[in-house]
């Protein structure tokens, strides 16, 4: 490289330092342990061991149990929840006056901006034996229970829901304000009820964002953390530990430094996955 | 406008309500409770109106110190984040290279990698080379971990600043730092305001990062305090913890919203990940 472009390329010097030692540095680093027994407290040296962590995890009944957790929580709160919610809104919204529009928007938004934590406690309040919900289906003279013992991972993934679909809101109303209207305005003079002309138009029109934004909320999805933390700590029991919670504790509970970051590696591994099927997508876009 | 057309309004405006005050409930809950001398976990009308909720939590331990030490971590690691990606996204907008192009996919690979996963390593890493309960650590870490996505974003909104404008200041010898400075950041305002206050939501509301990376409770910020203070104790005054919720949750709503007005309500966070 010459020395003009060497000079141009200077200023990405400090973003790159952060980049190698903070985020590329610890990637490599999970890579490495997540093949040691290291432990979190009096052994002064690990050892490698090769596949040994992944072969426990698959021996593992609480992985496993973790493994089909994260599958319930992404499948219900992403895929069902926030996507088809978001959708639903934002098409809502093309049709609704300004004032309803407006306010429904303030208020989707405002969950979404919250703190995890805070999200986590009003959704603790709201699903608990004496919440808000059991006065709710009270009221109606439902049957009440206590969600966060009876369906804690289903409690958890609709507090995803009620924290994320903000996003996929913002992402739809974009998408929808991009179709042209002569399109679905020529649909409907020919008789396309609203229904077919979802089918066969909007949906069609919106691919690339529903792919955009399913891989986005996947893996944000993925990565959720404080918010089942707050409301259950993966409880009770092991109900609604997803791999996060569980990567946690076995690292710090159970101080197994080495097997918890061998889940993390598999984490990150479904996570680059997603990641590269999403870069995918945008390519077909730019 | 047609009555067809009126009904589908109607229709919508009925749907869009029930959505709407679904969301609304847990909102309820914070801003009802806070107020409420006797509040429980459930929506209802207070039994009268009180300020004897944040008058209890307004003190140093619960309140003012977390809430400091959020400003110190999130303002000095955003401080970083913007400076970085604002020099970073210089050249890679401005000058071609064979480089740019590899450069940003791996950036937009890392925008997507689920961070929650490297904590468990980054927390053995720190612990080894003595960054482990410093702010400075947390401030570095938090400052990566944002980079990938401010650089990103910034990129974007510097492409949208004409390049004839620096030309000039070119011929009179400006170097790029100059330039950058001088003309470019502000003819971006706008942009950088959205990676500023992007980043810095992000970071006010992360809850597993310090968590993971700070021990000492002194240094907590709020998001983790929070946790601890409320979490721990048998008995949860909730009064109080709605309104904390609310004291802590003020600086990021009232950022989003001046951000918000500021790109004229679209806030184009859409087209911002689109590319």
């Amino acid at each position: 490289m010459n020395p003009r472009s060497l000079a141009r390329a200077l200023p990405v010097t400090p973003a790159l330092v952060l980049l190698l030692l903070f985020l590329a540095g610890p990637i490599a680093y999970c890579a490495w342990i997540a093949f040691t027994d290291l432990q979190l407290t009096g052994q002064a040296q690990s050892s490698f061991v090769g596949f040994e962590n992944f072969r426990t995890a698959f021996r593992d009944e609480e992985f496993l149990n973790a493994v089909w957790l994260t599958l319930v929580f992404t499948v219900v709160s992403s895929l069902l929840g926030q996507n088809t919610l978001g959708l639903a809104l934002a098409s809502l919204m093309q049709r609704a006056s300004k004032p309803v529009r407006t306010l429904t928007g303030g208020i989707v938004i405002t969950a979404w901006v919250l703190p995890e934590v805070v999200a986590g406690f009003l959704l603790y309040a709201f699903f608990r034996k004496e919440g808000t919900l059991n006065a709710l289906l009270d009221l109606l003279h439902l049957p009440s229970q206590n969600w966060l013992f009876t369906l804690p991972i289903l409690a958890v993934s609709f507090a995803n829901v009620w924290r994320g679909t903000a996003f996929s809101m913002l992402v739809y109303t974009a998408a929808l304000n991009e179709i042209p209207k002569e399109i679905t305005e020529a649909a409907e003079v020919d008789g396309a009820g609203g229904w077919r002309r979802m089918w066969h138009i909007t949906l069609p029109m919106l691919r690339r964002s529903i792919g955009t934004n399913l891989m986005l909320n996947t893996l944000q999805t993925l990565s959720v953390f404080g918010l089942i933390w707050v409301m259950t700590r993966g409880g009770p029991g092991d109900r609604s530990q997803t791999l996060p919670l569980f990567m946690y504790e076995q690292a710090f509970q159970n101080s197994m430094i080495g097997y918890g970051t061998a889940v993390a590696l598999l984490l990150l591994l479904v996570g680059s996955l997603f990641s590269v099927v999403y870069m995918r997508l945008l390519r077909t876009e730019v | 406008m047609s009555d067809r057309r009126r009904n589908r309004r109607l229709a919508a405006d009925a749907g869009l309500s029930v959505l709407a005050a679904a969301f609304l409930l847990p909102l309820a809950w914070v801003v009802l409770s806070a107020l409420d001398p006797h509040a429980d976990l459930r929506v209802k009308v207070p039994d009268g109106i009180t300020l004897h909720n944040f008058d209890a939590i307004l003190t140093d331990e619960i309140t003012f110190t977390p809430l400091l030490n959020s400003l110190i971590l999130c303002g000095g690691a955003t401080l970083l984040t913007v400076v970085c990606a604002a020099l970073a996204a210089y050249p890679l907008s401005r000058f071609r290279s064979r480089l740019n192009r590899p450069f940003l996919l791996s950036i937009l690979f890392a925008t997507s990698l689920p961070i929650t996963a490297i904590m468990v390593p980054v927390y053995a890493l720190f612990v080894q080379v003595d960054l482990i309960d410093t702010l400075q650590g947390t401030i570095l870490f938090f400052a990566a971990s944002q980079l990938p996505f401010s650089i990103w974003l910034m990129k974007n909104f510097m492409d949208g600043v004409p390049k004839e404008l620096e030309e000039a200041a070119w011929t009179d010898g400006a170097g790029s730092l100059q330039s950058l400075v001088r003309i470019v950041l502000p003819l971006m305002g706008p942009g950088v305001a959205v990676v500023t206050v992007f980043s810095f939501v992000m970071m006010w509301g992360n809850f597993f990062v310090p968590f993971m990376l700070l021990l000492t409770p002194d240094q907590m910020p709020a998001s983790v305090s929070i946790n601890e203070f409320f979490g721990n104790r048998g008995m949860v005054a909730y009064g109080q913890l709605a309104a904390f919720s609310i004291v802590y949750s003020t600086p990021v709503i009232l950022l989003y919203v001046l951000v918000a007005r500021r790109l004229r309500g679209g806030f184009a966070l859409g087209g911002a990940v689109k590319g």
